[in-house]
């Protein structure tokens, strides 16, 4: 009974640790992936049920392909690769281990016959001689050799790059501490946006997944947004805000934010991410009052009566930026005290002098319009994001050393057949086989010529 | 002289160059391997002259708003065919395989081809979003990336062809006719290898550079927005194909399939993604 219970336990650990559950898991993932990147993400179900109908909407929501990154299925699939990982380096570590500890330098029989790279040749001189030869070749060649003597035989044994067998436990370790940062910033962070009209400040911000407003601790200011463009196009060349902390009225610290260079306070990070515009559009408008010379700036919005002296009012009925090349021009007519309209007409920014010509008791010159504007900012706090900084670092360096190098090892074996010697070589490398092989030819060939005295034969 | 004539002269010197790999294919004369070596050689010099006067370029027409010249549609798709050059030319240097350039020198040739002749090269002032040193490292080792796999591509596809042939092949005769020329199997396949280990790496670099930029640009780090979804979607297929041939041998047929799956999805993720689907990387399809 206790038989069957512990080859259950070790059935599913080995299911957990298996290279197939690995590949099959990642090529998964890829194949599941794509879903995503067709169906739309996050959308309203108005917008499933148009383009695929309403049953199709059902069985999506069913299956959460609405939000398919954060599913259950999805999340599970992540959660079995990380354990896969976990599981696979437990296993495999301690023998990487004694590959550092005890390292084969007597080579058995086995080595010799079940290698992928072997070569068995002899040769006249004495063992020791030759052992001596293959020693200063292999070392100028490969890498530096162990000589053991057993038995009457001679070993010979080198290796390199065995550091490059931790390089895929640093990979997957990094591929963990990735993980571990992601969920740390989705429990502890927050990924909020939130608009500030300038001149107006907030202390709470709106959470991008509906959860309510988040306290800030502390006040955000907006004091000037900007936006500007490349020369004769209306392609923008930089939007930024002008924003303040301020914690207790006092002014903690001022900067100005852009896209690509955010503020950061108290971990919580402000992101430059659109703009708009906040309330009417007002025109500044200068009259003048032709009787006494009178000048006044003054404020219109569009369709509404500004006030003027003597219970005349004026009203500002259009606006275009660009009068057939003239500039800003605005359409507006005079109302008496006793309610009429007077004649419409248009003046022109670029012109201001040309109104007072124009019949009436005022003259009127644009002097320009301003739209109050609201910056949009994104508001992340990730506590998380060094620790996936971290692993992204680590993931580079470790998956440089897993490509980069192998673990090769070179085994000789010399011993005495009648007056001649015989010589068995075996090469093995941890992985890329087919490079190595290509090595160990070019490496064995030099072996069988220095033991034989001979020059290296010409390839093919 | 401008960059977009330089462009013109690197189109004609690939052409040069893949028409002699195919004419040393049939005539087997080493003088003529050695010319179209030299013609990519010339080609990629030419086209890394024109790169830095198109930067150059840049700066004349914006100002103090020039950029390196991997902004849009048209200047990746250039500069896609100038890492597979630089990637090849390695290859070159380290496997000598010369008619490994008859399948990997076309790629490079459409590249340009399609770009010279149907894609915008105005030099356009770059939206807030793309203003940022991450671009260059993003675009740089994404791009060696892919190039790689291309490369990888190229190889396997001729695996993929003169396997079939070899294995009903009799007899210790090497192979005669124009497989004949082609690398030994062991050696493609050894390359299709050594191609996908010089791109994984750095895809993994151009997928880490983007995470910063976007972190520093928008605040998350990963949307999975389609983009960045098909470069993983990339990233886990050669993993598989790393993992299967590390521990389980998966050499030869199989990986050369699966290296040729691999760039078709590393060329929707490049073009795909932009041409059909939409997302936050929409500046690749101006």
């Amino acid at each position: 009974m206790t038989e069957t219970k512990k080859s259950v336990t070790d059935r599913i650990w080995d299911f957990f640790c298996s290279l197939k559950l690995a590949i099959v898991i990642v090529l998964l993932l890829a194949l599941t992936s794509i879903i995503g990147t067709i169906i739309l993400q996050n959308g309203a179900p108005a917008d499933y049920i148009r383009e695929y109908g309403q049953a199709n909407y059902e069985l999506f929501k069913k299956l959460q392909f609405i939000d398919m990154y954060h599913s259950t299925w999805f999340i599970g699939l992540l959660a079995l690769f990380g354990m896969n990982l976990i599981c696979c380096s437990i296993k495999n570590f301690p023998r990487v281990w004694k590959f550092v500890k005890e390292p084969t330098l007597v080579a058995g029989s086995g080595i010799f016959k079940n290698s992928a790279n072997r070569a068995e040749f002899s040769c006249k001189e004495s063992k020791q001689q030759v052992a001596e030869k293959i020693t200063t070749l292999l070392n100028s060649e490969f890498a530096k050799i162990t000589r053991t003597e057993k038995d009457e035989k001679i070993y010979l044994f080198a290796q390199k790059g065995i550091y490059s067998r931790f390089g895929a436990y640093i990979t997957h370790l990094s591929i963990l501490i990735i993980m571990a940062g992601a969920v740390i910033g989705n429990v502890w962070g927050y990924k909020a946006y939130v608009n500030i009209v300038e001149g107006s400040s907030i202390d709470q911000v709106r959470s991008r997944n509906g959860t309510g407003p988040i306290d800030l601790g502390f006040t955000v200011r907006c004091d000037d947004f900007d936006v500007s463009y490349y020369p004769n196009s209306n392609r923008p060349k930089d939007y930024n805000s002008d924003l303040v902390i301020l914690e207790d009225g006092q002014e903690i610290l001022r900067k100005r934010i852009e896209v690509n260079d955010p503020l950061t306070y108290k971990g919580i990070k402000f992101y430059q991410s659109s703009y708009g515009s906040a309330g009417n559009a007002f025109f500044k408008v200068r009259v003048t009052e032709k009787k006494t010379g009178e000048v006044m700036d003054l404020k219109a919005l569009q369709g509404k009566h500004a006030q003027l002296p003597g219970g005349y009012s004026f009203t500002v009925t259009n606006f275009t930026e660009n009068d057939r090349n003239f500039g800003p021009a605005m359409q507006l007519h005079v109302n008496t005290p006793d309610g009429k309209h007077g004649a419409p007409f248009v003046i022109w920014q670029n012109h201001p002098k040309l109104d007072i010509k124009r019949g009436g008791a005022f003259s009127f010159a644009l002097h320009g319009f301003e739209q109050p504007q609201y910056t949009g900012l994104q508001v992340a706090r990730d506590p998380g994001v060094n620790i996936v900084w971290a692993g992204c670092f680590l993931i580079v360096f470790g998956s440089l050393t897993a490509f980069f190098f192998s673990h090769k090892r070179i085994w000789v074996c010399l011993e005495d057949n009648g007056k001649k010697t015989k010589i068995l070589m075996a090469g093995n490398a941890h992985r890329n086989q087919p490079g190595f092989s290509l090595a160990f030819d070019e490496l064995q060939q030099k072996v069988e010529a220095t033991a034989k005295d001979e020059s290296p034969k010409k390839e093919g | 002289m401008d960059s977009g004539q330089l462009f013109n002269i690197t189109t004609i010197a690939y052409f040069a160059a893949m028409v002699l790999f195919f004419a040393y294919i049939a005539t087997k004369n080493k003088t003529v391997a050695l010319v179209a070596t030299l013609s990519s050689l010339a080609g990629f010099l030419i086209q890394t002259t024109a790169l830095g006067l198109r930067w150059y370029e840049s700066y004349q027409i914006l100002g103090a708003d020039g950029r390196a010249p991997l902004t849009n549609l048209y200047e990746s798709v250039v500069f896609f065919a100038w890492s597979i050059l630089l990637i090849y030319l390695l290859m070159d240097w380290k496997y000598k395989q010369r008619t490994i350039g008859a399948f990997v020198l076309p790629i490079a040739l459409f590249s340009m081809l399609w770009a010279q002749m149907s894609l915008h090269s105005s030099i356009d002032p770059l939206v807030p979003a793309l203003q940022s040193n991450w671009l260059t490292y993003h675009v740089i080792t994404c791009f060696l990336g892919y190039a790689g796999f291309a490369v990888a591509f190229g190889v396997s596809i001729m695996y993929l062809l003169k396997i079939g042939k070899e294995e009903k092949h009799q007899g210790n005769e090497p192979m005669g006719g124009i497989l004949g020329m082609f690398p030994p199997t062991k050696v493609l396949d050894d390359m299709n290898y050594k191609a996908i280990m010089i791109g994984f790496p750095l895809l993994t670099l151009g997928i880490v550079t983007g995470a910063a930029w976007a972190y520093y640009a928008w605040g998350t780090y990963w949307s999975w927005d389609p983009k960045e979804t098909w470069s993983l979607i990339v990233w886990f297929l050669y993993a598989a194909f790393l993992h299967a041939r590390f521990t389980r041998g998966w050499v030869g047929r199989r990986a050369a399939w699966l290296s040729v799956i691999g760039f078709a999805a590393t060329l929707f993720c490049y073009l795909g993604v932009n041409l059909v689907l939409s997302g936050l990387h929409s500046y690749g399809s101006g």
